[in-house]
């Protein structure tokens, strides 16, 4: 396990650092996650196998730390409760926008990428 | 020093101590968890939706100021970043499945990202919203650091943007189930998909939290429409000329 949350935050370090240098809008943990999937991809196309050891300790940490995601999301959430005296007389109006509006877009995405995955399907 | 006092002083003792607000956090997301396997009756009831009400409910009625309840509780926020990194792990295992879908995957995101954008331009104008709040809504379906970016690129506030993509985040994974079982969409990948295009990572969580395959399409459609959208929204400001 100890070995999985080294490799973990030493790409987000890697990351934050290459965020840092290039001055990018993209937050550092999501190149973080990038060079991690290469690396991965990279050492199992050479090698075919990760090693049992860093394999095993990096399944084990993520199952750990994805295991209870939302919970990570509950101090934010917390400050948009008490901050969000922040839309003063837009409350609603900008409520309704971000409801209608991520409703609208999930099922529009979704039904989409279903009829791609269908037709390529039949393709085939 | 009478009970009154002691017990004042183990308050203000514990105020300042992290643990107080880490067992807080924990505590009223099982709470939320617990009541969420129990009812399942209404989408909004969901573990974080519940977890946050309580929290802010401890916070309002002690009158304690989130800086200080956020100065315990960071140290769970911080391991958004490493969750973050972590998502590389399950997506590995499942690239096989990914490039079988790339063309729909890449399809996907554009056309999507593009309606996400157009949808919350056409709402916000249709609401009447000013200039301003309009430019911080338009980014709001990606991760809040790309959000805030984008936002104080094309001239919006960053810290509203802040609060609308966390919004976002949090109506994305209370009604997104919902919406999909409506739509009868049945593949885990596609519903996974849908949910991280439009609600970043609350709504990848959420999947994830539900199923491995809806988890890691979620976490690719989230990385890949951050991206898209960082570059369209100010692509799309241009154009309309908003």
């Amino acid at each position: 396990m100890l070995q999985g949350v080294f490799i973990i935050f030493l790409f987000q370090l890697i990351g934050e650092m290459v965020q840092k240098y290039f001055d990018l809008t993209i937050p550092g943990p999501v190149i973080g996650l990038v060079l991690l999937l290469l690396a991965l991809l990279l050492v199992d196309k050479r090698f075919r196998s990760l090693g049992d050891r860093f394999e095993k300790g990096l399944d084990t940490t993520s199952a750990t730390l994805l295991g209870h995601l939302p919970l990570l999301f509950v101090p934010i959430g917390v400050g948009v409760v008490m901050h969000i005296s922040a839309l003063e007389g837009h409350l609603l109006a900008v409520l309704g926008v971000i409801f209608i509006g991520t409703v609208s877009s999930i099922g529009v995405s979704a039904l989409l990428m279903q009829t791609l995955q269908l037709r390529g399907k039949r393709n085939d | 020093m009478t009970d009154e006092q002691r017990l004042y002083s183990i308050w203000v003792y514990l105020q300042a101590e992290p643990l107080f607000w880490l067992t807080l956090t924990i505590g009223a997301y099982l709470a939320g968890d617990f009541i969420y396997r129990r009812t399942r009756l209404f989408p909004l009831l969901n573990p974080v939706a519940i977890g946050i009400v309580i929290v802010s409910a401890v916070l309002l009625l002690f009158g304690i100021q989130y800086e200080r309840y956020f100065d315990g509780a960071k140290f769970i926020h911080f391991l958004l970043g490493p969750a973050t990194v972590s998502l590389a792990i399950p997506i590995y295992h499942k690239w096989d499945l990914i490039t079988a879908n790339a063309r729909a995957i890449l399809t996907t995101v554009l056309l999507g990202s593009v309606f996400a954008i157009l949808i919350t331009y056409a709402l916000a104008v249709a609401f009447s919203l000013d200039r301003d709040i309009v430019l911080s809504l338009l980014p709001r379906s990606v991760t809040a650091p790309i959000a805030m970016g984008v936002s104080e690129l094309i001239g919006g506030i960053p810290s509203l943007t802040a609060i609308i993509t966390i919004v976002t985040g949090i109506i994305g994974a209370a009604f997104g189930t919902f919406t999909l079982d409506l739509l009868r969409v049945r593949e885990m990948s596609a519903r996974g998909f849908a949910i991280g295009l439009a609600s970043h990572g609350i709504g990848t969580a959420r999947a994830m939290s539900r199923n491995q395959t809806a988890g890691v399409f979620a976490a690719v459609a989230m990385g890949l429409s951050g991206i898209v959208t960082a570059l369209l929204v100010p692509a799309v400001v241009f154009l309309l000329g908003i």
